[in-house]
């Protein structure tokens, strides 16, 4: 059904990234007048030509409610919603297929948690540890959990350059912690954080696990079974594909053991009316007519940044990243935030006399899209001490060409703005 | 004193001579330089346009039937935008500025910041100077 090249490389070993970009209709415009740059892969990336003509496919072939129908239709739409099962099984190396949950994306998947194993386990007194530099969407549904429990949000903290500080993790992560819940890497900084030893401390402690996957999936390996995360949350359209799938991996044990989050179709086992019992896992969590689509399409995105290799992507990224970073630093007045010696995908800055929103209109100007503001991530800007950075992102599809591009418009910014 | 509409036309004439964006927004960020502070006690939640990205604060006074406002922003093209609108609205009657169609912002091509992803942008300015005018029409 699915046509994807298998010849990615060129003869040296780099992507093709002008055959990648062929993939990406939506790249090929003007915007402004000028060359379309997109830098705000840490938003939303791009879907390629595979993962649109698999939604396209979808409806015009195979539509049909999944599961219990008993035609071919149902059985076909039935099918290729389950291979998406058995591919994010592979993708995150989960141990079995009914670990895999589909929900709405990375915010749902979270919610998801602490409205389940969060309301049945997290009593008054307890102790839930994130990070410094969480996104707000794991953030708010931990604090909202803990005060409907008085229970109580701990800080693991970080230095200036954005690494976190994990010398004094053991009186941080304590017998009172139930669960630790931190992000993979950073969407305002591209910090790739030591998920391992937070884990390792948190079994310690018996604590569970959530990690934010939400902007690493697209750029590294993820192996839930050997990192041992209890959770491990993504969203789809961060992993080229579409919006408004994500994927909740949870442990076996853990879910069969939590409450299920909505009641409705396909979660029940049997309904009377005096009560029900509800249905095995992964169904239990499924509630509804799921979005079945976008979870279609998800697998075949699965199997595009597959087919290219996330170690080749990350090899990319890291040379336009490198790049980026040193041209930007040659621009007079700019502060890169978030020095992490580990890192992927991000470049933000500041400028003492410049506001990000201003950078952020007259990039736009230029064709550039980028990202200005505090990247829904509050906490972290106040602990930086700046109200919001200018966040280039980048992705599979992007070149040097566009990172010229790009800093050219900087500077062109800047003399209007100066 | 010109009217409302008057003034809008005029502003909108300045645009049309110049051609590239770039020139555009130099023009509204040497506005948004130009433009009188406001005073520091002004410049506090009370008085600041909630928004996203940039800050914006608002403050105006009655004087004779007539409405004056001053306002800044952090940003230097939405304190630009701010300009624009204090220029046109500066001295207005109050029942004009509640009533007012601002229609030179289409037309000098600033209609994006009308948007709704740009939360701070040149819609809630202008709905926090109407509702300022409204205020001082009932008072009076």
């Amino acid at each position: 059904m699915l046509d994807i090249a298998r010849d990615f490389l060129l003869a040296n070993g780099q992507l093709d990234v002008e055959r990648i970009r062929e993939d990406f209709p939506i790249l090929h415009q003007e915007v402004n007048g000028k060359p379309f740059v997109y830098f705000d892969n840490a938003a939303t990336t791009q879907k390629p030509i595979q993962v649109i003509e698999a939604l396209t496919h979808y409806y015009l072939t195979d539509n049909s409610n999944i599961h219990r129908g008993i035609h071919t239709l149902a059985e076909r739409a039935t099918a290729a919603f389950e291979a998406t099962r058995d591919k994010v099984k592979s993708f995150l190396n989960a141990a079995e297929r009914e670990e895999i949950i589909f929900t709405r994306g990375t915010t749902e998947s979270i919610n998801l948690v602490a409205a389940t194993w969060g309301n049945q386990y997290i009593e008054a007194g307890d102790e839930i540890v994130v990070s410094a530099m969480e996104h707000h969407s794991n953030m708010v549904p931990w604090h909202m959990l803990a005060q409907r429990k008085k229970a109580k949000v701990k800080i693991i903290p970080m230095n200036d350059a954005g690494e976190l500080l994990l010398d004094n993790l053991e009186n941080i992560i304590t017998s009172k912690t139930k669960l630790v819940a931190c992000v993979h890497v950073s969407n305002a900084l591209g910090t790739i954080n030591p998920i391992a030893s937070l884990i390792n401390a948190a079994k310690k402690v018996g604590a569970v696990t959530l990690i934010d996957g939400a902007q690493a999936v697209s750029h590294l390996d993820i192996d839930v079974q050997s990192l041992g995360a209890d959770f491990y949350v993504f969203s789809g359209h961060k992993l080229y594909g579409p919006t408004g799938v994500g994927v909740l991996y949870g442990k076996r044990s853990l879910l069969e053991a939590m409450p299920p989050y909505q009641g409705g179709g396909e979660m029940i086992s049997e309904v009377t009316y005096e009560g029900c019992t509800y249905n095995e896992l992964p169904y239990k969590f499924e509630a509804g007519t799921p979005n079945i689509a976008d979870v279609v399409a998800l697998g075949s995105a699965i199997e595009y940044v597959l087919t290219i290799g996330k170690k080749n992507i990350r090899q990319h990224e890291t040379i336009l990243l490198d790049y980026a970073t040193k041209k930007a630093l040659e621009v007079p007045g700019l502060q890169c935030i978030g020095t992490a010696a580990d890192k992927v995908g991000v470049l933000s800055f500041v400028f003492s006399d410049v506001h990000p929103q201003d950078i952020g209109i007259l990039l736009d100007k230029s064709g550039i899209a980028i990202r200005t503001g505090h990247h829904c991530t509050q906490p972290l800007m106040g602990r930086l001490g700046i109200p919001g950075t200018s966040r280039m992102s980048f992705a599979v599809y992007n070149t040097i060409e566009e990172i010229d591009l790009a800093i050219e418009a900087l500077y062109k910014a800047l003399r209007l703005l100066r | 004193m010109n009217t409302i509409n008057a003034i809008q036309d005029q502003i909108i004439e300045d645009f049309e001579l110049l051609d590239e964006w770039d020139d555009k927004y130099a023009y509204i960020i040497e506005l948004g330089k130009k433009l009188p502070a406001i005073e520091e006690i002004y410049k506090t939640d009370t008085y600041k346009i909630k928004g996203c990205q940039s800050q914006v604060w608002m403050h105006s006074t009655l004087q004779n039937g007539k409405i004056y406002f001053t306002g800044d922003s952090d940003a230097l093209i939405v304190k630009g935008l701010v300009a624009l609108l204090i220029k046109i609205l500066n001295g207005q009657p109050a029942t004009d500025v509640a009533t007012c169609d601002l229609y030179f912002i289409d037309k000098i091509g600033m209609k994006q910041h009308l948007s709704m992803t740009r939360s701070n942008g040149l819609a809630s300015m202008v709905k926090q100077m109407k509702l300022f005018a409204l205020a001082y029409q009932t008072q009076s």
